[in-house]
């Protein structure tokens, strides 16, 4: 059967086509100010070959259940459930998205069993790196690379220590002004990051296998830090960023 | 409202626009809200025009009530005993708390990073939007946490009206003699307000109005173990909020009545939601009216709310006073020993809570066990842990969630509650 899940996040949507558990197309667009508009326009672009049964998620699901009747399941029970069929070993995931950050922990069966999230602001989720990167005049993509050569070079390194965007802005432009270089202050802000997911790792536990979902699991450093910190690997997909599009998708097909 | 009672709230000094647009917005939330639930019992339609009338015939009556010479006593909290109120020929009234109402003005006189109950008081009187507080002739505070402590110093300068009890941290020895002394002298300050000497009879009199007040709640509690619950969370809160403010003799009769109601519809198998859908217990800090957004969401999201682990909900009927005594002095002491029982976080250590969330989540056969706490709640914030250690052996999921009475977080907490019943449910088919 072909099925398909969407995620709407606060920044993208992912959409992902699937065949008897395989994906065959994934795509990804800019939330933008009319998402609903953007979810039918990738729904119909499927046709003449349309999913039978679509299953949304992410922040904005219930645009979906309101406007095209399409069942809806939390990103969290999705991206758990895409994991899990990625990575079979998974018993951890932390997902960084647009504007939310949770870790997720799964029985040896693939269901969530806890999860812990960030407190209602940007704080330490894809929106303040995207803030910060622009900041620091770094596109998102090489934001991750700028700094990755530098951890473990942290010993007499800087520290951001707020984790409001609006105040570590300040921070940073602080930094700035002082003239210290711009991938010592990336690395800080990366550093920061990790140790706002670690504290929320913390309060649930991690088993292995853990993996590192959304968007920012492609920020290299991101991932190379919480692997150090963590002292174990943690595990991205090719397109950590479509987990819970595909796990919703999974769901299309029961 | 039926009736058009301008000159009276500009009689007792309300700001009438700003007052206006609160009603209107607190009245599209009753119909969002409330109204729009389904199968709701009949019952309820005392409740629904009590709060159509909250600020209407309620403070009509007790207007009338100050003419005939009777005095209003404001409270914030379930320590404070309303017998002695009810025993001076008094008028109890828990104060507005529960919305984000002139936040703006209360951050003139508290920092931002206060909790909203706090500012919730503050901003209520200052921009005049509460008609009991402006009826009260006494605001009595108490000593529950540091927020509170030094906010009633400000309510003071701006009221001078404010009494504060001491509650003492520990409920040891010392303790419960220095409540008692308390007890007893406030029982005098409002003998001397009001020129009503406390007799036995007087004591008596308003101790079995206030137990059969208790009664009443506590029955509406058990009622809502049945499953499917012949009730919703969101109604069952309402009716613990109307009991701080409502006349105690008719809300005990309204409330049974509703009671039984509710055990015909047990019987005949009604519920408000399917049967074997998932019961959530919340557990913390109180949800003073018009605080419904916890429920809203949980109920919202196909789960029933079936108790409150807080001081608007079982803490302030858990436990009788006794009504067995021959003296003012000896009912002072039930007093103050029915008061202690009440097992809030500010207390330490604070181990009856613990027990007493545990009865509850197996008599109300709960799935789950959402803990609230206000931001800056410090108490109830920190006690979450302690609260998630129980829960936890119990093997029943725990979330634990810290908000305010702002719309801003809406969107989060409606996906974490969501993905909480998702996990409630897939362990219930597993």
């Amino acid at each position: 059967m072909r099925v398909a899940g969407i995620d709407i996040g606060s920044r993208y949507i992912k959409f992902v086509l699937a065949e008897e558990g395989c994906i065959i197309a994934a795509e990804k667009r800019e939330t933008g100010h009319d998402p609903l508009n953007t979810c039918r326009d990738l729904i119909d672009r499927t046709a003449p070959a349309a999913p039978e049964r679509i299953v949304a998620t992410g922040y904005g699901r219930y645009l979906m259940e309101v406007h095209r009747d399409i069942p809806t399941i939390t990103e969290i029970k999705a991206v758990a459930r895409g994991a899990k069929a990625v990575f079979a070993a998974c018993r951890t995931v932390v997902d960084i998205g647009g504007q939310d950050t949770k870790v997720i922990s799964l029985d040896d069966k693939g269901m969530v069993t806890g999860f812990e999230m960030n407190d209602r602001c940007a704080a330490g989720t894809g929106k303040f790196l995207e803030i910060m990167a622009r900041s620091l005049g770094y596109s998102i993509d090489e934001f991750g690379t700028s700094c990755k050569s530098r951890i473990n070079k942290m010993s007499n390194a800087i520290k951001i220590n707020s984790m409001c965007t609006v105040f570590a802005e300040s921070e940073v432009v602080g930094l700035i002004a002082k003239g210290i270089a711009r991938n010592e202050i990336a690395t800080a802000i990366h550093d920061s990051i990790t140790g706002r997911v670690m504290s929320l790792i913390r309060r649930i536990g991690a088993d292995d296998d853990i993996i590192f979902a959304g968007g920012c699991a492609r920020n290299v450093c991101l991932a190379a830090m919480l692997s150090d910190r963590l002292q174990r690997p943690v595990h991205i997909s090719e397109t950590p960023e479509m987990l819970a599009a595909y796990g919703a998708a999974l769901y299309a097909a029961v | 409202m039926a009736k058009d009672y301008t000159q009276m709230w500009s009689g007792i000094g309300l700001n009438l626009k700003a007052h206006e647009g609160l009603l209107a917005v607190l009245g599209d939330a009753y119909k969002n809200i409330y109204l729009a639930q389904k199968n709701r019992p009949k019952g309820m339609d005392y409740f629904d025009f009590v709060i159509s009338e909250v600020h209407g015939l309620r403070i009509e009556e007790i207007v009338e009530a100050k003419n005939s010479g009777k005095k209003v006593i404001g409270t914030f909290c379930v320590y404070v005993p309303e017998e002695l109120v009810l025993a001076v020929n008094g008028v109890c009234i828990g104060l507005c708390a529960g919305a984000d109402v002139g936040a703006d003005e209360a951050e003139k006189y508290v920092p931002r990073n206060t909790c909203a109950l706090i500012k919730a008081f503050l901003g209520f009187k200052l921009a005049g939007l509460c008609p009991y507080v402006e009826l009260t002739d006494l605001i009595v505070g108490e000593t529950t946490c540091d927020g509170k402590k030094k906010a009633y110093e400000i309510f003071d300068e701006i009221t001078n009206k404010v009494y504060v009890m001491e509650l003492p941290n520990k409920k040891g020895d010392d303790g419960r003699r220095m409540w008692r002394n308390e007890i007893k002298r406030f029982a005098d300050k409002l003998q001397e307000l009001t020129g009503n000497k406390i007799t036995l009879e007087k004591l008596s009199e308003a101790s079995k109005i206030v137990n059969a007040k208790r009664k009443a709640l506590q029955r509406l509690s058990a009622l809502r173990a049945a499953d499917p619950s012949p009730i919703s969370g969101l109604d069952a809160l309402l009716i613990n909020q109307v009991s701080f403010y409502d006349d105690p003799i008719r809300f005990t009769a309204k409330t049974n009545e509703l009671c039984d109601e509710l055990e015909a519809r047990i019987k005949a198998g009604t519920g408000v939601t399917e049967k074997g859908s998932p019961r959530v217990l919340i557990s913390g800090s109180p949800m003073a009216i018009p605080n419904w957004k916890l429920h809203a969401i949980i109920e919202g999201s196909g789960a029933t709310v079936v108790g409150e682990e807080s001081c608007v909900g079982e803490r302030n009927f858990r436990t009788l006073m006794d009504e067995n005594f021959a003296s003012v002095e000896q009912g002072i002491d039930k007093l103050s020993e029915r008061t202690l029982t009440v097992d809030c976080a500010c207390f330490t250590p604070n181990t009856e809570r613990l027990d007493n969330i545990k009865e509850m989540v197996k008599r109300l056969d709960a799935d789950g066990v959402i803990h609230y706490a206000l931001q800056f709640c410090t108490p109830y914030m920190m006690e979450a842990f302690k609260v998630k250690k129980v829960v936890d052996a119990m093997e029943v999921p725990f979330l634990r969630i810290e908000t305010d009475y702002s719309m801003e977080d809406m969107g989060q907490l409606t996906t974490r509650v969501a993905a909480f019943l998702e996990m409630i449910q897939t362990r219930v088919n597993a």
